[in-house]
């Protein structure tokens, strides 16, 4: 059978699964099953990224010329505030592990749920009223004080601040909840023979997230209510002008918000892992070094924070250490990246979509880690400290890295989530006008940044012109890309071939042992793992018991070997 | 191993198994991490004033002590004393629940949620007299006896660390009342009390971080 | 100014620039090859071993190599503290100005610079310094967060509220460069410029000198000197007796000396008793006043001796 017949093959879907066992409201939004949590995450963080997307492209279309094109500064302000607040707190943050680390966690592990369903079902109503209060302080009047929230700016500017650390305060108690269930499920429910060393990489990477949550989100949250009631009372921990120290808050906010840089990349590490080997057919090289190389970076991750400050005032010590520890934290990155090249060393790559996501992950991940490099020295960071090299750079490794790495992932689990697949060919082109449209963006940004261009400003010099006209014609392209995606996407949906249970030829338990999609308690039969994550020549051996026959002919049928 | 044959659906499983678990042990394990790892933020959400009360303290140190002899030490130490025992009592119901004696757990419920309640009753003397003489957070400082650049900030960190203390208190407080409730219907048993286990470890964390509050806020 | 910068980075203009730059080529070169490297090998795995015909071939697992592991989490490593120690040493010479530099006051507030020189002179907006001389700025700021920078120089540090920071830097070109704020001030954030203009040693004394005086009369300029020197500490403008005379009606006036000898005071004793003040002591009164006016600039001198000219 011949690659291209694998998946227009016509596969017949299961007549009951967890998206059709129970059609009523009701049993949506209270259901327990993780499943559908994630789906349910995965439809409201989309909804923040639309809207937080289409701030974006505003931004973008004002700085197209110098002063203003369709708003004025202080509506300026608001919008990109609004951008970052919500693509952070709200897309980046929950995006993956919250969306596939619910929807694929308990099922790599062989298991029927995660450990503590309804507490699952709460984190995802915690952060919908974290949502909510974001949407508050847009109508109330907006924060304009970006997402960092620095002080003494933010502790004197737009009453709506106290909504937004509030919405902070709260998403970020969704998020300390969704850890902890992680942490408890790798540890408590995996399926009998499946060992640490049989982990898939994926639950590598939402394990190591899963404890910087844990960590580093409770002070945030201390901090945002300090912030809180600095605004309320004027308790003066942070304000000069009533005694604080606006640096220490620095200290507190970085204290989070470097290791939730971690947050936001270990899943994705964990994904390409996965899309890598599915698509090389062939195990992940150096699988110890990268599943250990991410719970290192999740700890090394605690120790950088300084070197967001190298310029804010803190002591020369403190800023050498910080950057001698942030060049640390660049090698277990590479180790990881060396390793997934290796890994299609002598592969059998297979070029569909998420694999094109995979590789240009490869590609703009680098840059972003190179950029990171090249900030992490002491003397050059002076000069590109809070430039567009600084923006640059976080949308390699923000977007370039974790938005690719989770439309891999949502490209690669479509078929499992809905049973349905999408249009092959319009996925490839919106993969490639999507790479194309984000160098374009963000690659002039690293030019404009050392050149010496500032950001978050409204206006700026002639000399800045050029870069930044061609920086807005490339979010276009990038919006066009995205714009694709969701079409196909939605029509796959109405329109799509029925997907096989396992149409990529993986070798994880929700492709092995699960339906497409998969039935509401995720396998008939507690599987029994024998061999590992990619151990694609051991796919057609038996395993499992009795029930597992029926999979593994399937599998026989749809791929190879 | 011997789950791998057994049906996703067994039909018997004891009451408080959840579905999706294999056993009662299981079960009782991933909650008992899961309640673990939940005092680990809540000892970081602390770490975090304290990391401020610790900056202040050394920028600041004469104006620290000189703050703190505002607060009545032997208050502080009642209400040290009054937690302490509550620890006890709590110990004291796991105890006694561990033996399938139901009143023993009552009793020792309702004597832990007593002390909870006379603790919230000392803090609210001591937060009306301060009140009284004017001794707010912040800007809103106005007590003249004590004045002078940063006694504000410690009491914005007292109140903060205190207040946020005491919300955890009323939390438990919340939680004994609703574990009466399902002692008192017969939930728990020596067979299943997990509730009552994990409600008590939480409890000796409020415990263990006023052990710290009470001397570095009212003694030094 | 001769070099207009390069693709990445703009004109150097400071003693610091080539070696920020020189640092700034080392990790790019460095991070190029490795890039091409990796992303080169990737591209060609994919076009080497991209699967053919049905798929049927599954491709037998790789050993993994220690060695190989170590090697690319050793030769990284190197590569990091190389850069590092560079980049910790030009991190050293940028922190620590020299000792004999010229120092400068800043103040930031929503939305404008000042800057206030030695002399008390205070502009807004344009910061002159002159060439091939340290400079050091002493910044605070009056309200919020701000960060002073300027890209030619490659300087740059945040200006806080509840504190001094400095910069340093030595200019080596003459001619104008911007100064940008970068820490995040509220809605004129992307408004607060100013320029560095870098003039040649003399030039920049004499605009020192005259630089507060801008479109004012002598007289006038006279009498903001008057009150920046603090002369009023010892002489009064409305006949009162100080530490030393009044100068009410100082023109004209005879004056009896310590020495015994007297005149009648016109525009050359004014002048001398400012910028030597032992030479005649008027009787009754301590020789009090230091010679520490003599550094004032010709300009400055006349605007005050005008100035106390006009005191009738």
């Amino acid at each position: 059978m011949s690659a291209t017949t694998l998946t227009t093959r016509d596969a017949t879907p299961p007549p009951v699964h967890y998206l059709n066992h129970d059609k009523s409201l009701k049993s949506w939004l209270l259901t327990l099953d993780h499943k559908r949590i994630g789906l349910m995450y995965l439809v409201t963080v989309a909804t923040a990224f639309m809207v937080a997307g289409v701030l974006a492209m505003l931004v973008r279309y004002e700085l197209i010329n110098p002063g203003m094109d369709i708003m004025t500064a202080e509506t300026y302000n608001k919008v990109f505030s609004m951008h970052g607040i919500m693509m952070v707190f709200l897309f980046i943050i929950p995006s993956i592990p919250a969306v596939m680390g619910n929807f694929v966690l308990p099922m790599h592990l062989g298991a029927k749920d995660v450990a503590f369903p309804r507490l699952n079902l709460a984190s995802y109503y915690i952060f919908v009223a974290g949502g909510l209060l974001v949407v508050g302080a847009l109508i109330v009047g907006n924060v304009d004080a970006g997402w960092t929230f620095y002080t003494p700016y933010s502790s004197r500017s737009s009453d709506s601040v106290l909504f937004m650390t509030m919405a902070v305060f709260v998403a970020g108690f969704s998020s300390i909840l969704t850890g902890l269930n992680f942490i408890v499920t790798v540890h408590k429910m995996r399926a009998p023979g499946l060992t640490w060393n049989r982990l898939p990489l994926f639950v590598w990477g939402i394990y190591a997230t899963s404890i910087v949550q844990v960590l580093a989100t409770p002070v945030i949250g201390i901090t945002m209510v300090l912030l809180f009631f600095e605004r309320l009372l004027g308790i003066g921990i942070f304000d000069p002008a009533l005694g604080g120290d606006p640096v220490l808050f620095q200290h507190f906010f970085w204290f989070y918000s470097h290791p939730a840089v971690y947050i936001m990349i270990l899943p994705a590490f964990g994904i390409i892992s996965e899309l890598i080997a599915v698509f090389s057919r062939h195990p992940i090289h150096g699988y110890r070094f990268v599943a250990l190389s991410s719970v290192a970076i999740a700890f090394l991750g605690f120790l950088v924070w300084g070197h967001h400050m190298f310029v804010s005032g803190q002591s020369a010590i403190s800023a050498v250490i910080f950057s001698l520890i942030t060049y640390l934290i660049g090698i277990p990155t590479g180790v990881k990246m060396f390793n997934w090249v290796a890994t299609m060393y002598r592969g059998s790559i297979w070029l569909q979509t998420p694999m094109l996501y995979a590789l240009s992950f490869l590609f703009l991940f680098a840059i972003g880690g190179f950029t990171g490099i090249a900030l992490g020295v002491l003397a050059l960071d002076v000069h590109l400290h809070d430039t567009y090299f600084v923006v640059g750079h976080f949308h390699y490794v923000m977007m370039g890295g974790t938005v690719i790495a989770a439309l891999g992932g949502l490209h690669y689990w479509w078929p499992k989530i809905t049973g349905k697949m999408y249009n092959e060919m319009l996925g490839k082109i919106a993969a490639a006008l999507i790479f194309v449209g984000f160098n374009i963006t963000f690659f002039t940004q690293l030019v404009l940044g050392t050149q010496g261009m500032p950001r978050r400003y409204y206006d700026y010099l002639p000399r800045f012109e050029t870069m930044h006209e061609v920086s807005t014609y490339g979010s276009w392209i990038l919006g066009a890309g995205l714009f694709i995606v969701l079409f196909y996407l939605l029509a796959s949906l109405f329109r799509g071939r029925t997907a096989s249970s396992n149409p990529w030829g993986a070798a994880t338990l929700e492709w092995t042992h699960a339906t497409s999609p998969p039935d509401p308690h995720n396998f008939h039969q507690t599987p029994i793992v024998s061999r590992g994550p990619y151990d694609f020549h051991l796919l057609s051996e038996e395993f499992g018991d009795g029930h597992a026959t029926q999979e593994i002919a399937d599998t026989r049928e749809t791929q190879p070997g | 191993m011997a789950s791998s044959s057994s049906p996703a659906h067994a039909d018997s499983h004891p009451a408080h198994l959840q579905h999706h678990f294999v056993s009662s042990e299981q079960q009782f394990d991933a909650a008992k991490m899961g309640m673990w790892l939940f005092l680990v933020t809540e000892i970081l959400l602390f770490a975090g004033m304290f990391v401020a009360y610790t900056v202040y303290r050394v920028w600041y140190p004469e104006v620290f002590v000189q703050s703190s002899t505002l607060l009545n030490p032997w208050l502080g130490g009642l209400n040290t004393l009054v937690l302490l025992g509550s620890s006890f009592t709590v110990a004291l119901s796991i105890h006694f629940i561990q033996n399938d004696n139901r009143k023993g757990l009552i009793i020792n419920l309702a004597l832990t949620m007593a002390a909870a309640i006379a603790f919230l009753v000392v803090k609210y003397f001591e937060y009306t007299h301060k009140f009284h003489l004017g001794v707010f957070p912040g800007e809103h400082y106005s007590y003249s006896e004590v004045a002078g650049p940063y006694v504000a900030q410690f009491f914005s960190i007292y109140y903060i660390m205190t207040g946020i203390h005491g919300l955890h208190v009323i939390i438990g407080i919340g939680l004994f009342i609703w574990l009466t409730v399902r002692a008192t219907k017969g939930h728990f048993s020596s067979a299943w009390y997990t509730p009552v286990e994990l409600v008590g470890l939480y409890w000796h964390i409020v415990d263990i971080i006023w052990i710290f509050l009470f001397p570095l806020l009212y003694l030094i | 100014m001769g070099d207009k910068g390069t693709f990445w980075m703009p004109e150097q203009a400071s003693t610091l620039a080539s070696e920020i730059d020189g640092l700034f080529y080392f990790v790019f070169w460095i991070s190029l090859i490795l890039f091409v490297a990796v992303i080169g090998a990737m591209v060609y795995f994919v076009f080497r071993y991209r699967r053919r015909g049905d798929g049927e071939h599954i491709p037998a697992p790789l050993a993994e190599r220690k060695v190989v592991e170590i090697a690319w989490i050793a030769g990284p490593l190197i590569l990091c503290l190389l850069v590092f120690t560079w980049g910790f040493k030009a991190f050293l010479k940028q922190s620590i100005a020299p000792a004999d530099a010229y120092q400068i006051q800043v103040r930031a507030s929503s939305w404008a610079w000042n800057f206030t020189y030695p002399n008390g002179t205070s502009v807004g907006s344009e910061l002159r310094v002159p060439v091939d001389r340290p400079v050091k700025l002493t910044m605070s700021s009056d309200d919020v967060l701000h960060s002073f920078f300027v890209p030619s120089f490659r300087v740059k540090f945040d200006v806080l509220p509840n504190r001094y920071t400095s910069v340093w830097f030595e200019a080596t070109e003459v001619g104008e460069f911007d100064i940008f704020c970068t820490e995040y001030c509220g809605t004129g954030h992307s408004a607060m410029l100013a320029k560095v203009i870098v003039q040649s040693e003399e030039d920049f004394k004499a605009w020192v000198a005259t630089s507060g005086m801008g479109d004012m009369t002598p007289v006038e300029y006279g009498s903001v000197l008057f009150s920046q020197q603090n002369c009023a500490v010892c002489h009064s403008v409305d006949g009162t007796r100080g530490v030393g005379p009044t100068l009410k009606g100082l023109l004209g006036r005879p004056e009896q000396f310590t020495d015994g000898t007297s005149l009648i005071a016109d525009d050359n004793y004014i002048l001398e008793s400012i910028i030597n003040p032992a030479a005649k002591i008027v009787d009754t009164y301590p020789p009090a006043m230091p010679a520490t006016y003599s550094t004032l600039q010709p300009q400055q001198l006349d605007a005050l001796v005008a100035y106390i000219k006009s005191l009738e």
